[in-house]
Order: structure tokens, then sequence, then C-alpha cells
């Protein structure tokens, strides 16, 4: 049988002051480990939920974004023709072809500018993204330079809100709607008609075709269809796929930037945790030789002494999480792509997953350590510990 | 038996090395201790007492010789089966009386429990029978820092008889407190003996203390002198 757990956690709580101090070492590091996975998360989820599985988005064969692609009118004819798309209530095919642009806007607070995305839109494009919602103001009416901003873009640069005015591509456009398309990215777009949009630019090609199926079972071969077609050098994705692909380079390089910063951090915490558990055997000697006259094995100890650790690093955990907690209530706009560096605004994501990794991670840096004070504790001399005072 | 000897001790040495420097601390000891005695260990500092009551509890290897305890020869033990057999068959009791600090009396006396095999239903009326026979069971709840030196010692005395040991060593019993408390404690001790027929080998260096014992032995420079008996147990 094991020394209680009673004893491990009631030596913590007895030098209360020691394991807060040596705990928010630890809570720190866990705050930027769970901040830098939040920050991955929230931003992967929100390019991920901009896309819908029963879409399919084509675009330029090795383009990467949509910035980078071209379809020219007659390939975007070519598959508009194509039997499988689906036929909206307008008796038209749920099909869009879209140009996207880079202009540059000033935020409001810091004055400086940003990238952000001009989407030349049809009138399928709403019905094709029904996340998506008018939340002030009206729809911009076709063939009109009148334009709806996302609000992730109104709440943050300047110029646009209802009735301002846009000044970009030589031509002034009329904000007339503010739009919610939830935590996506096209909150962070500003859309306007295509056909007004493409000229503006001097744009003589479409970024994409977005378009619906029929039956969503048919979407393998009409992608065979569409790649292997001579004619044609486009490539076929599943919207869901194409901005999970988007957010993969953007989020890996944050994660892989986050953990370094993280592990150096962690080797500060685990010298911490080990300088409170080296005192902790230090000040506790004669117990230690109590326990094992007693008849308490090494391992006995060992155990005891890694399980200190272990909930010196858990409440770590619990404090880092907490705080992180409240990089919840905040929306940040980074850029969205090394690709097209335009910018996107979404929330920090505190996931089941995040709070599990980070709780093992805390405790892992207790554990380690934990690991040489407990083998010093579970090797100690019985005699010569019950002789320390 | 009562007059069967529990403690064998034949031929004992132990030596401390010190650098370079080799002190012999035991010197061909040989020792019986019957069932159901008491006995006192005395001698000067350094004599070699305490090193000696530490191989009859089995938390010390001697260099040469052998020790029994109740047929179960321990110095050829390992250290896990000395652990496990300290657990059930050995008491302690300390000078500054050991208790841990951060679990109340009532955890300190199940303590030892926790490496026996008894099952865990039993531990209540183990623990309460150690403590009724102290006279603390109202002081249960009560974390050491809250109880007087003597009471401590109580409670270490019940937490040394919860496994219903077969030997109960004591280092120095009464070497920490006042007077009245030293008394109670040797009174609580002999009383132990006398009732319980519980076999207690005691070092001091009180010959108040010694007083108590039936059989007192001389420890100097390593060398057991004969036992003087002072009274049949």
């Amino acid at each position: 049988m094991a020394i209680p757990f009673s004893y491990s956690f009631r030596n913590l709580w007895t030098r209360r002051l020691t394991t807060i101090l040596t705990a928010s070492g630890m809570a720190l590091v866990v705050f930027v480990f769970a901040a830098v996975l939040m920050f991955a998360d929230g931003f992967q989820k929100t390019l991920v939920d901009t896309g819908s599985y029963d879409n399919v988005i084509v675009s330029r064969k090795g383009s990467g974004a949509e910035m980078q692609s071209y379809v020219l009118y007659s390939d975007a004819s070519l598959i508009e023709s194509y039997p499988e798309i689906a036929v909206g209530v307008n008796g038209t095919k749920l099909l869009t072809k879209e140009s996207v642009v880079l202009i540059n806007l000033l935020k409001k607070d810091s004055k400086k500018s940003s990238n952000i995305i001009i989407r030349g839109i049809t009138e399928n494009s709403l019905a094709l993204r029904p996340q998506l919602t008018i939340v002030a103001g009206r729809m911009a009416r076709p063939g009109t330079n009148e334009v709806i901003v996302g609000n992730g873009i109104a709440n943050q640069f300047q110029n646009c809100e209802i009735n301002n005015v846009l000044h970009f591509a030589v031509r002034d456009w009329v904000v007339v709607g503010i739009f919610d398309a939830g935590n996506t990215g096209f909150s962070s777009e500003i859309w306007g008609d295509v056909h007004q949009v493409m000229p503006a630019f001097r744009r003589m090609v479409y970024s994409s075709l977005t378009f619906r199926l029929q039956d969503a079972g048919t979407f393998v071969a009409l992608k065979a269809r569409i790649e292997s077609d001579p004619r044609l050098t486009l490539e076929a994705k599943r919207e869901v796929k194409y901005y999970q692909e988007q957010s993969e380079d953007m989020a890996k390089f944050v994660r892989i930037l986050g953990m370094t910063i993280t592990i150096i951090f962690s080797l500060g915490a685990i010298i911490g945790a080990m300088i409170t558990m080296y005192a902790a055997v230090a000040n506790r000697t004669n117990e230690i030789g109590t326990l094992r006259a007693i008849g308490f094995r090494r391992r006995n100890i060992l155990a005891a002494f890694l399980m200190e650790s272990l909930l010196l690093g858990f409440v770590g955990g619990c404090i880092g999480l907490i705080f992180a907690s409240f990089m919840q209530n905040l929306t940040v706009s980074t850029f969205m792509s090394f690709q097209s560096f335009s910018t996107l605004a979404f929330k920090f994501q505190l996931s089941a997953k995040i709070v599990l990794e980070s709780l093992i991670f805390s405790s892992l840096m207790g554990l380690v350590g934990g690991f040489l004070p407990a083998i010093r504790a579970s090797r100690m001399n019985i005699v010569d510990a019950l002789r320390a005072i | 038996m009562m007059n069967d000897p529990i403690v064998e001790i034949r031929n004992i040495k132990k030596s401390y090395q010190r650098g370079s420097y080799v002190i012999p601390v035991l010197q061909d000891i040989n020792l019986d201790i019957k069932n159901g005695e008491f006995m006192a260990l005395m001698g000067p500092s350094g004599s070699g007492k305490s090193t000696l009551l530490n191989l009859i509890a089995g938390i010390d290897k001697a260099d040469s010789g052998t020790i029994r305890i109740e047929d179960t020869e321990i110095t050829t033990m390992s250290e896990t089966e000395l652990a496990l057999w300290r657990a059930s068959h050995v008491g302690f009791i300390f000078q500054f009386y050991n208790l841990i600090p951060v679990l109340t009396a009532y955890e300190n006396v199940e303590l030892p429990l926790h490496v026996t095999s008894l099952p865990r239903r039993a531990w209540r009326t183990h623990v309460e029978m150690a403590l009724r026979i102290v006279n603390l069971t109202h002081r249960a709840d009560h974390y050491p820092n809250q109880l007087s030196g003597g009471e401590q010692q109580r409670v270490a005395i019940a937490r040394a008889l919860v496994t219903d040991p077969t030997i109960l060593v004591a280092d120095e019993p009464t070497g920490d407190l006042d007077r009245t408390s030293a008394e109670e404690i040797l009174d609580l001790l002999e009383r132990l003996n006398a009732e319980s027929k519980m076999t207690i080998i005691m070092v001091t260096h009180d010959p108040r203390a010694a007083g108590k014992a039936h059989i007192i032995s001389h420890l100097d420079k390593g060398i057991l002198y004969n036992a003087d008996t002072q009274a049949a147990p």
C-alpha cells in the first residue's frame, strides 16, 4: 500500500506560499502553451468553418490560394455546364464565379494598414454561404459600386461603417450593409458585385468558382473529370478541405514557434519545481526516515514525492488555464496566410483537448522537476535520516 | 512462551567508516531478550546503544553476526523484506516523537496499517483501540502541533502499538519531556508490558526511566556488560 494521498496534498497546502510561487512559474508556461494552442485552434477553426462540406471550389492547379488562382471565362462556362451542379431556387445553377483581390485599409486604433480581401460576388454567393446574414443595412445591389462589409472588418477598420465611402481601385464604394458570417473567414472580407470589382481592378479572369453538387457523392468522379480534362488546368476541392489547407501553414508556424518558446520557458519552471522539491526533501528528512522505519519502502517514498510534484504541476496547470480562458473573450486579427497576407479576425478557442494537453504538460513539468528530489528522498539511509533534526 | 528468548543476538559486530578511519561501534555482542521482557539499554553517549537498538529493529545492518527475532533471522533479509517485516513486527517510539505534522493523531496512528495486510475495514477498530490504550481518543482529530509533548509521545506509542508488533523499541522516549509527562509515558510503557506482555527494549540515559525496566544492560565503548535483573517479568 502507498503513503496516503493526503500526505502529499497537505504538505503542499502547509507550504502554501512556496507552492503558489512555484505553481505560478508553471502557470506562466502553461498560459503560453495554452494560448498558443488556442490561437492556432481558433485560427484553424475559423478558416475550416468558412468552408461548407457540400460546396466545391475550383481554382488554378497548384495556386494554393484564391489570391494566386485564375479561372478563364471559357473554363468557367464549361464547368457551369456540368449536370452534377445543383440548381438554385431561381432556376439557375447554384454556382458563383468570384474574383478575389487585396486592398489596403487603415485600422481604427493603431492607424496601421492591413490587407483586406475584396470578393467580387454574384447573386448565388449568398445562397452558397447560408451562414452569412446581413446584420445592418442591406445587401449591395448588382451593377452598382455598393459593398457590404464583414463585421470582423467593420469593427476594426476606418470607413467601414454604413454609408461610409471607401476609396479603392480609382473608385468610390459605398458601404450599404454589414454582414455576419459567424466565426468564419468571410467575416473579414468586403463583398461587392463581381462585374464591378473585376473591371475596377482590370482583371480579366475569375479567381475561383464555387458550386454545390446535387449529390455530394459525385464529388470524387467530378474532381477526376475536371483534373483530367486536358482543356482545363484547374483543380477541385471540397470547400472545407480548401480552407483547411489554407490554415495549415500558419497554424503550423504558430504551433512550432509557440512550442519552442514554451519548451525554453518550461526549463525554468522545471528548475523552479526541482528547487522547491529539493527543499521539501531537505526539510522532511526526519519524516522520510520515520516513514521508512515504520515499513514504507523506497518506492513508496519515491511515489509520495512524485505525487507531490505532480500535484504542484497540476495546480500550476489549473492556474495557467484559468488565465488562458480569459483569452477567449479576445478577438485578434492577423494575416491569414503566407500567400495572401490578408487579414483574418478570429477568437482564441479553448477546447477540452487543449485543457487536457495543458494539464498533462504541466503535470509532466512537475513530474520531471520532482524526479531527482524524489530519487534523493527514496535513497536516504534510514538511520541517517532519523538523525536529522 | 514467556521464558523463550524472542530476541537472540549472536556475535554482532558493527563499525562505521569515517573517511579512512574505521570506528568500531559494537564488538561481539551477545544478548537474549525474553518474550514479555522490559529491558533498558544504558550507557554513555557514543557507547553504541542506539546502534544496537537500530540493528534489533531492522533499520541498520550489522557487519557480522546474527539477530533472530521470534525465530526469524533478520540479518540475512533484503531491504524490501526488512521493510515488510518491520511493518508488522516492530513498533517504534522516538525521542522527538517523529509524528507526521500534516496528519492528525488518528491518521498518524493509522499510518503503519497502510503497510500491513490488515483489511481496510478493520483499521478503524485497531486505531481506536490504540488511541484508547494511550487515553487520547478525544484528541484523534488534532494535529501534532495542537498537542503537548506528552500527548505527542502517547500518539507515537499508539502508532507503535497499532500493528500489534512483536517488539516495541524506544529510543530515549522521555528525553524531550518534562518530569510529569515523562512519568506518564513510563507508566504507560510499564502498563503495556505488564498487561499486554509487550516486549519492550528501551534506550535511555535516565536512571528513573531505566528503573521501570526489569532488566538493565549497560553498553560502554561497544561492549555489552552483564544485565542487571531488577524484578521478575
